[in-house]
């Protein structure tokens, strides 16, 4: 054990930039939380509406839309655990509503908003505040209610609240380590997303193959770049026709796009070995090499072969890399145990 | 409708408002006229408006008693509770008074004791008391204060005097709502507060940092200074949260910290870096779990074998509990006149004592008339106000103080001042008291102002945030009216 002997000089006491490991993670379960819960806003917001474009769909065609959309979230099994049935209503219940889902929009905000009650004193009141007041928009209603005035406007809420939240990141936080965390937690759960988002088509079967490159195929298609807000900045850049593969391209292999894996992959990167101190040619932790073999790949790749080993046990590797990825992140730089009973003994503690 | 024109009734109790007969006191003379320019729909505009933002800033407090752990806003009350100069200036004096014989008692309790040799204060009701702390006698506190922070409870008689009604010198809360408060009131009242003369508490938090850095062992000429919170569950996060964003220091849990070398660290992302000055919001009990309560999560093993090498101070000192027993209120002020040989300024409220055999017999004959308060308790838990009780709850008291006569005392229900408060649309009279909070540094500040609390129900005497009490701004005038 390092112990400071009391004749050696005293350590730096730099007030302004020592931040609490416990503070660091508050902030990077924010930033996910809030990205994560626009993301499901913005995933459920477009295929709702796509259900809506496509009038006399049979109920097997929406349950099976559903099915992917549960499949490529991975959390498929928690939802039969609660329902029966995948209708749009039951889904959409399922990914913003129900606390039983702690991935729900409803549980990312009260989750997020945990974490900056914690940390109220390092964030911007403006920050805290965006976030208190998207806390306290949803509790404020019940779904039914939302599900009889029309969903989209909910959904638009949820997603402004969360630019409005990054925005107000980016303008009122200050450089430092803090940063680092918000934009490395907020990238992770970014980067995620997208891969699940672009998974979602993987699931969905056509009929029949006559209707591959039809209108059905091409709307579900467009509604895959428009999960990932991708589809101005795809028609930008290739002007043509929506095609499969160029869209599974664009939001692995875009260098420019801010959703795109790589995009998203080279910041994380990036942030996480400023986090990490990670200076040298070769990374030392099992984070590093892991992120520097996924950009490798997302450098070097083209998407003929991603196609060819396989779409969906792509998305399904670069997943499974950003977890181990996250999960090291807070291990090396977290050494708290969960503990139950210390809620209790908070809340005991009399303040006179 | 203006909506001072409601029949207001001050029934038979001291209004801080309006006197005997009905009219206004001159220093509420000017917000009257104000308010009666008011219509109800712009009032009810601002007080919608002022709740939104209480809300949407998270100021709120936490209640758990029902299980839910629910969040509240803690109700505020738009009629601000006025105190002129003159009555401010003698509050303030008794406050000081009253902080130094406190502190000067501790000093003797843990050092030579002459107080109990003296037979000012019964030797068994010092060295039994819960919150004594034998491990530390003899030890020498940073520049010698032991209660660095102090919220005294004052409350005012049928006559108008103001009475002390309870010492709060181990973690005294509320005075994040003293500074919201006030920003609420300026900004639904703006013009009202530049032509009244209003004095500013947003020094408090000011004060509060210097009473800290005062602390701070010598060798540092930047010393490092926290805040101990039990954490985000505790009912007064959101005040350890304010107070440590006004003071730019970080906050901090138990695990947050690591003793080493009898040296207290904490843990950030950059190593370890060392801590000077801890403002603890947490009770002794749970400081320390090598020392006092094992089983405390909240703590930090070591934090006292560093507090005892002098190389960390807290805030406050550890065992002050012993001075706001209130059983130990009883003899305050015997204490005045002991250690500073003079008369107090602001008076106890009359209290027997369950210990003493004379009033343990008058108690439990007069329970009914009586409040009865356990000797321990905060929040306004363990209590009960015989005059407003069921005759099985005062009979439950009964065999409680007879049991165990030392954790009780009972006083008699004085009748609290009260202030028009805005309840059901309209003006009506509910109790409230004081608390200033009173930082005692290089030298003793008393912020001008303080938490008024207002017992919201109907004829309730019980202010407390958990048991339905709202708060009032509270302004002292720069002059009398």
């Amino acid at each position: 054990m390092a112990s400071p002997k009391n004749s050696a000089p005293l350590p730096p006491r730099p007030q302004a930039t020592v931040m609490l490991s416990r503070v660091a993670h508050s902030l990077y379960w924010m930033s996910r939380y809030i990205e994560r819960a626009e993301n499901f806003a913005r995933l459920l917001d477009v295929n709702l509406q796509l259900l809506l474009d496509f009038q006399g769909v049979t109920t097997t065609a929406v349950e099976e839309h559903w099915d992917s959309i549960l499949l490529s979230s991975g959390d498929e099994k928690l939802f039969e655990e609660h329902y029966e049935l995948a209708d749009s209503r039951s889904v959409t219940e399922f990914f913003a509503f129900d606390r039983r889902n702690p991935n729900s929009i409803l549980s990312c905000v009260d989750s997020a908003r945990e974490n900056a009650r914690m940390i109220r004193d390092q964030i911007s009141q403006e920050m805290w505040e965006t976030i208190n007041e998207l806390y306290l928009y949803l509790h404020d209603r019940t779904s039914d209610e939302i599900w009889a005035t029309g969903a989209a406007e909910f959904f638009n809420n949820v997603k402004r609240s969360a630019h409005l939240f990054q925005g107000l990141v980016a303008s009122t936080y200050s450089r430092n380590e803090g940063w680092e965390f918000l934009q490395f937690g907020c990238l992770l759960e970014r980067a995620d997303k997208t891969t699940r988002i672009l998974d979602v088509k993987y699931h969905i079967l056509l009929p029949s193959a006559a209707d591959v490159g039809g209108a059905v195929d091409t709307a579900q298609w467009q509604a895959v770049l428009r999960s990932a807000s991708a589809l101005e900045a795809y028609r930008r850049f290739y002007v043509r026709e929506i095609l499969p593969w160029k869209v599974a391209e664009f939001l692995i292999f875009s260098d420019s796009f801010p959703r795109s894996l790589h995009f998203c992959v080279a910041e994380i990167d990036t942030f996480l070995r400023r986090i990490l101190g990670e200076t040298g040619a070769r990374p030392r932790t099992e984070a590093a090499r892991l992120s520097r073999r996924l950009l490798a790949d997302l450098q070097s790749l083209a998407i003929t072969d991603v196609l060819e080993d396989g779409l969906h046990e792509f998305l399904l590797e670069a997943q499974k890399a950003l977890d181990r990825i996250g999960e090291e992140v807070v291990q090396t730089t977290m050494f708290y145990p969960a503990e139950s009973e210390l809620g209790e003994q908070q809340q005991q503690q009399i303040q006179q | 409708m203006s909506i001072l024109h409601s029949h207001y009734d001050s029934g038979n109790f001291f209004d801080e408002m309006f006197a005997p007969g009905g009219a206004t006191r001159p220093h509420y003379q000017r917000l009257g006229e104000r308010l009666g320019s008011l219509t109800q729909q712009e009032f009810d505009e601002r007080r919608a408006a002022v709740d939104l933002a209480f809300l949407r800033r998270g100021v709120t407090f936490t209640v758990y008693h029902d299980n839910a752990g629910t969040e509240r806003i803690f109700p505020f009350d738009l009629m601000p509770r006025i105190i002129p100069n003159a009555e401010w200036q003698r509050i303030e004096a008794g406050l000081v008074q009253r902080i130094t014989a406190l502190n000067l008692f501790l000093d003797d309790v843990y050092h030579g004791q002459k107080v109990l040799k003296d037979k000012i204060v019964p030797p068994a009701l010092v060295l039994g008391a819960k919150h004594f702390r034998r491990e530390f006698m003899n030890f020498t506190v940073p520049r010698g204060i032991y209660v660095h922070i102090c919220g005294t409870d004052l409350i005012r008689d049928a006559q108008g005097n103001y009475l002390v009604l309870e010492d709060n010198l181990r973690c005294p809360s509320g005075a994040s709502y003293m500074i919201e408060n006030r920003s609420a009131m300026r900004r639904a009242f703006p013009n009202l507060f530049q032509s009244y003369g209003v004095r500013p508490v947003e020094s408090y938090a000011d004060d509060l940092v210097k009473a800290l850095l005062h602390l701070a062992p010598d060798q540092h000429d930047k010393p490092n200074v926290v805040l101990l919170t039990p954490g985000v569950f505790n009912s007064a996060y959101f005040e350890h949260c304010f107070l440590a964003r006004q003071m730019g220091i970080p906050i901090v849990e138990g695990r947050d910290l690591v003793v080493r070398d009898s040296r207290v660290f904490m843990r950030t992302t950059a190593g370890l870096v060392a801590v000077d000055v801890i403002y603890r919001r947490i009770d002794d009990d749970f400081l320390d779990p090598t020392v006092f309560r094992a089983d405390s999560m909240l703590g930090v093993p070591g934090l006292v074998a560093a507090y005892r090498a002098g190389n960390v101070a807290l805030a406050n000192s550890i065992g002050t509990g012993i001075a706001d027993d209130k059983v130990i209120y009883a003899y305050v002020p015997q204490l005045i006149k002991y250690y500073l040989d003079q008369d107090p300024i602001l008076p106890n409220v009359k209290t027997y004592l369950a210990s003493e055999p004379l009033d343990r017999k008058f108690i439990l004959e007069n329970i009914e008339k009586l409040v009865v308060k356990s000797a321990n308790e905060a929040g306004g838990y363990g209590m009960l106000i015989g005059p407003a009780s069921t005759k099985e709850e005062c009979s439950q008291f009964r065999n409680q103080v007879a049991a165990n006569p030392r954790n009780f005392i009972a006083q008699d229900p004085i009748m609290l001042s009260r202030s028009p408060t805005w309840c059901d649309g309209q003006l009506e009279g509910r109790h409230i008291d004081l608390r200033p909070y009173i930082l005692y540094g290089d030298k003793i500040t008393v912020t001008p102002g303080g938490l008024t609390r207002v017992a919201l129900r109907k004829g309730s005497l019980v202010v407390n945030s958990s048991q339905g009490g709202g708060s009032k701004d509270t302004w002292v005038l720069q002059g009398d009216e």
